[in-house]
């Protein structure tokens, strides 16, 4: 026999609800249901009078159950989970019916909403009277941090823990810390060198005592749960031994292979068989690169062992594989540049004077392989006339349609930095908008409309070879229509930089599978909460930075970063955090061992004991996502507060309008 | 027990096949104590009673009244009234009576659909005039009358209130002893009977419980049917791709089916708690299709491999519901008579 009290709070969220909805009557109404003893309607349940007339009514009326139809439980669950917590109330005890986001915001018909409103509320009191009385359960947080990804925004991630005292592992899959950053020449919009900034933040990873680096490494395993990770690090084998080596160079200077760099370089610059990525990498150790070592390849040469004074090479070195517990995880992996050569109407690959962005970085840099002169693939000629393709690969819907949010800042700081180099040259910005909106960005752009840019407002359609004019002949011409003339124009140029956009990493799915997160539709890590929780992930301590959520630029990721390590520091002085009881459990008694759960589960949580013939889960493994709840033949497995009889009810309740329907007609088939 | 009169014993049979009065008479000589303690006076099967005879004893009367077979007509559901009525005791014996067994079936189509089938469109019948029963006909001698047939298979609980529970198909003798011994004990010495609403002659556990093949992690590329396969001896039928409805199942039959390489067919009905033990196996059948690692496979390469280890599994409904589809959620197919009018639900 049920025997609770419910009480139903009925929020209008100012006009979002009420505008729709019509509250009072569901108020009204649901005061009439069974079970429920006291039922409100109130413009903002989550404000301070809102919380506090259910603490009232608690205390007053003996409520047992607590109804919110309101906003999503995402937004406020804990709100409401606290009030009933300071009423005394166990906070499982809420139930919330989601009546905005589900009812008055995906429809305009009145009548339907408020019908379908009063369905939600009785779901959520019938759902309400089998709940059942949690305890958070305590987890200890291991105060170690892994950070994965040793670009700019892993590296404020680990410099801001590192500095706050604790310990982090960074963890890098290229040889070098730095990434895209390092081979940037200058930042906009203040023109900062980029490595002049970056290095030395390099510097202090590599020689803080808080930080383990681990480049030329990657994660291949992740198991455990916020407070403790247990994390399987593969450090792949750069064939030297780190004690030994000083970093002198020499073997990399009498290396006799050379090999086209197509990392760091972006292929415009060679490096050798044993190399560092730039001379500033940190650390500061070179890998052998076993795909072109003449040793790997023919079983000689060995010159690099030859020449090392510390004797530190060594061929027979294996990949080591290594285990290290963490209680939190920072993903700052980055993102990839988008492929030029997937728009083959610019010609990037088949017209030997288009470069990439990135080309164009590396042959602006100083230290990059034309010592930082613009010049033409013939490594000589300097251009007179330039073109800058803004949204390659972004704001296209053949491609990605989102804005990759950097490259008309940087199409623009390319365009000054020709206007700077080559200053006779003519520089054609081709775009769609110019989108400045950071600090200090607008400003650059009108320094660059006061520098000479032209800047065309258009998609561009083709960049080709075929003059059709004598002045077009040994050109390239830009073909697009200007949309503020209304012609289409043709300008011919020496120089064409694509400025390709920023996507997901092409191995972002697999990643977010390892680490248990989500991905959007282009690959990007999804965020807890995209504007009030950006660095958290729905995987309780994960956390994102930077790029691998989206495109951003240096202070973005950087601010990230700083975020995303904020938050981990405030789980490290904890020391406890309390966990939601929302936990699978096998019981015993009931369970056949048929194993039908045991390789289901996405957190490697259950176990099967071949002795007494039952699997078990883990209580601290699982996450409470239901697969094993949902996949057991027998109902042996619960899943706490959401039990069969609680979404039984809920779906009774959800259905009441049809049952009272198929009450009445089987009451009027029945012959009297 | 000198003086004392014996307690009263009744068996049915409503809409059944007759396996469960089968399976009482193989518990074998027990029979003779069975008839030695038990008065029998209603017993169709073994015994000529008549109905009149039932409906002249008074109410509670009948001490055990076992009851198998699914409400399928008018007739079925007079005698479950009836025999509740006069039953202090009324036990669902069997899976039809339990949960709708075979005749359920039948839900997934319509009253129209079975009987066409069963009057017309069958390779056997000679029926040029389409002539189907009817209810009341009119002959010489007067007025003739048969039992409604109903729309919908109907287990007993959802005609009368049930005492207690013995699933099977049919339920196994010894069980069926058990149990009896358990019944004689109480009305003769004054022993418990079981809690009310308890399902008696089966374990608590599923199939897999008992059975003696040994188990790994699921993953199954396709399944097979029966004809399809030898199964290699000594090892789960599921983890071979031979669909078993162990996993879904109420053990307390010793596993008999899968011992001799046929997958268990679920007539022992869910386990406690499960509200529709077709839905469950197909879900926890989902939960073993293995084709490769998801992240390997773009969304529709994914479909189709599945789609493809899917049509491996003819017949879902008769397969996962072959026992439970009167008792189960599911109930049926919703009536829709001008949808379906050709026989044939699967």
């Amino acid at each position: 026999m049920i025997n609770e009290k419910v009480g139903v709070y009925v929020c209008h969220c100012g006009t979002n609800i009420a505008g729709t909805v019509d509250v009072h009557e569901v108020a009204e109404w649901s005061g009439r249901q069974e079970h429920v003893a006291v039922s409100r309607d109130y413009k903002f349940m989550c404000s301070s009078l809102g919380q506090d007339l259910i603490v009232d009514d608690i205390e007053e009326f003996g409520l047992t159950r607590i109804v919110v139809a309101s906003c999503s439980p995402h937004m406020h669950e804990k709100t409401f989970r606290g009030a009933c917590l300071r009423a005394g109330l166990n906070p499982f005890f809420l139930e919330m019916a989601n009546i905005r986001e589900h009812v008055s915001w995906a429809t305009s018909d009145k009548a339907a909403a408020t019908q379908k409103a009063k369905a939600l509320v009785k779901a959520a009191v019938e759902r309400s009277v089998y709940h059942k009385a949690l305890e958070p359960i305590p987890v200890t947080i291991e105060p170690a941090t892994l950070v994965v990804g040793g670009g700019i925004a892993g590296i404020s991630a680990a410099l801001e823990l590192a500095e706050a005292g604790h310990p982090v592992y960074l963890v890098e899959r290229e040889p070098s810390i730095g990434g895209h950053m390092a081979q940037l020449d200058k930042t906009f919009p203040t023109l900062d060198c980029s490595a002049c900034i970056l290095t030395p933040k390099m510097v202090d990873v590599g020689q803080h005592p808080n930080i383990t680096l681990m480049t030329y490494s990657e994660v291949e395993e992740v198991s455990g749960h916020i407070g403790s990770f247990q994390v399987t690090i593969r450090k792949k084998a750069r064939h030297l031994d780190e004690e030994l080596c000083t970093g002198c160079g020499i073997c990399e200077e009498r290396c006799p292979i050379k090999v086209v760099d197509q990392e760091f370089e972006a292929g415009l610059g060679k490096r050798k068989a044993i190399y560092r990525p730039f001379p500033q990498a940190v650390p500061k150790f070179p890998v052998i690169d076993e795909e072109h070592c003449t040793y790997f390849l023919k079983g000689k040469c060995k010159l690099c062992q030859k020449e090392c004074p510390t004797h530190s090479i060594d061929f027979t070195q294996q990949d080591e594989v290594c285990q290290v517990e963490v209680g939190n995880i920072i993903l700052a992996t980055g993102y990839d540049l988008f492929d030029s050569r997937r728009i083959p109407q610019y010609g990037y690959g088949r017209l030997r004077n288009v470069f990439t962005s990135l080309e164009f970085e590396r042959m602006v840099n100083a230290a990059g392989p034309t010592g930082g002169n613009i010049v033409l693939r013939d490594g000589l000629t300097a251009p007179k006339s330039v073109a800058v393709i803004h949204c390659v690969g972004s704001r296209d819907e053949n491609y990605h349609e989102y804005c990759s949010n950097v490259c008309c800042m940087y199409s623009m700081k390319f365009a000054h930095l020709v206007h700077e180099r080559v200053p006779d040259a003519e520089v054609f910005n081709f775009y769609i908008d110019i989108r400045a909106s950071g600090k200090g960005y607008e400003c650059f752009y009108h320094r660059l409309l006061k520098e000479g840019t032209h800047f065309v407002r258009g998609r561009v359609a083709e960049v080709t070879d075929a003059a059709q004019r004598p002045e077009e002949e040994g050109k390239l011409i830009v073909q697009a229509e200007d949309t503020l003339i209304g012609a289409q124009r043709r300008i011919p140029v020496d120089m064409v930089i694509l400025s390709a956009g920023m996507e997901a990493r092409h191995d972002s799915q697999e990643l977010a599978k390892r680490f248990g997160l989500g991905c959007d539709f282009d690959g990007f890590f999804v965020e807890r909460h995209p504007k009030l929780d950006p660095v958290a992930t729905m995987t309780e301590g994960i956390f994102i930075a930077g790029a691998c959520q989206g495109p951003k630029d240096i202070p973005a990721s950087v601010a990230q970063g700083a975020a995303a390590a904020a938050r981990v520091a405030g789980l490290i002085d904890r020391g406890t955090i309390m966990m939601e009881p929302v936990k699978a459990s096998i019981r015993t008694d009931q369970c056949s061992g048929c194993r039908i759960c045991n390789n289901l589960c996405p957190y490697n949580a259950i176990e099967y004991h071949l002795e007494t013939n039952v699997s078990e889960i883990s209580t601290a493994l699982c996450q409470g996502c239901g697969t094993c709840v949902a996949a057991c033949p027998s109902a042996a497995i619960d899943g706490a507060h959401f039990t069969n009889d609680q979404l039984m009810a809920e779906i009774e309740g959800i259905l009441w309008d049809q049952r009272e329907t198929e009450r009445e007609e089987e009451e009027a088939a029945v012959p009297a | 027990m000198e003086h004392k009169e014996k307690p009263k014993l009744a068996m049915y049979w409503a809409s059944s096949c007759g396996g469960c009065e089968i399976s009482v008479l193989n518990i074998g000589e027990h029979i003779l104590t069975v008839d030695q303690v038990f008065d029998l006076v209603f017993f169709p099967c073994i015994a000529d009673f008549k109905v009149s005879d039932v409906a002249n004893y008074p109410d509670g009367y009948i001490d055990l009244c076992l009851f198998n077979g699914a409400i399928r007509n008018s007739e079925n559901e007079e005698t479950a009234r009836l025999l509740r009525q006069k039953s202090k005791v009324m036990v669902a014996f069997g899976s039809c009576a339990y949960e709708g067994c075979i005749p359920a079936l039948s839900n997934l189509t319509s009253k129209q659909a079975t009987l066409a089938t069963v009057y017309d469109d069958n390779p056997s019948l000679d029926n040029p005039e389409h002539i189907r029963p009817l209810e009341e006909a009119e002959v010489p001698e007067g007025m003739l009358d048969l039992p409604e047939f109903y729309d919908r298979v109907k287990t007993l609980d959802q005609v009368v209130p049930v005492d207690y529970t013995i699933p099977g198909c049919p339920p196994e003798p010894e069980q069926i002893w058990a149990i009896l011994q358990v019944v004689v004990a109480a009305f003769t010495e004054g022993a418990p009977l079981p809690p009310p609403g308890a399902i008696l002659g089966a374990g608590d556990r599923a199939l897999c419980d008992e059975c003696p093949l040994a188990r790994e992690e699921k993953a199954v590329s396709r399944f097979y049917r029966p004809f399809e396969i030898d199964p290699e001896p000594g090892k789960c039928l599921l983890d071979q791709g031979i669909v078993c409805m162990g996993p879904a199942t109420r053990n307390g039959c010793k596993a008999l089916c899968p011992r001799v390489g046929m997958g268990c067919r679920g007539c022992y009905g869910p386990m406690e708690g499960v509200e529709d033990q077709g839905a469950k196996m197909l879900s926890a059948i989902a939960s073993t299709i293995d084709v490769g690692d998801p992240a390997d496979l773009d969304e529709e390469e994914l479909e189709r491999k599945i789609e493809e280890v899917v049509a491996t599994l003819p017949d879902p409904a008769g397969t996962f519901y072959r026992f439970s589809m009167g008792h189960s959620l599911l109930r049926g197919a919703r009536p829709e008579p001008e949808a379906v009018t050709e026989g044939g639900g699967s």
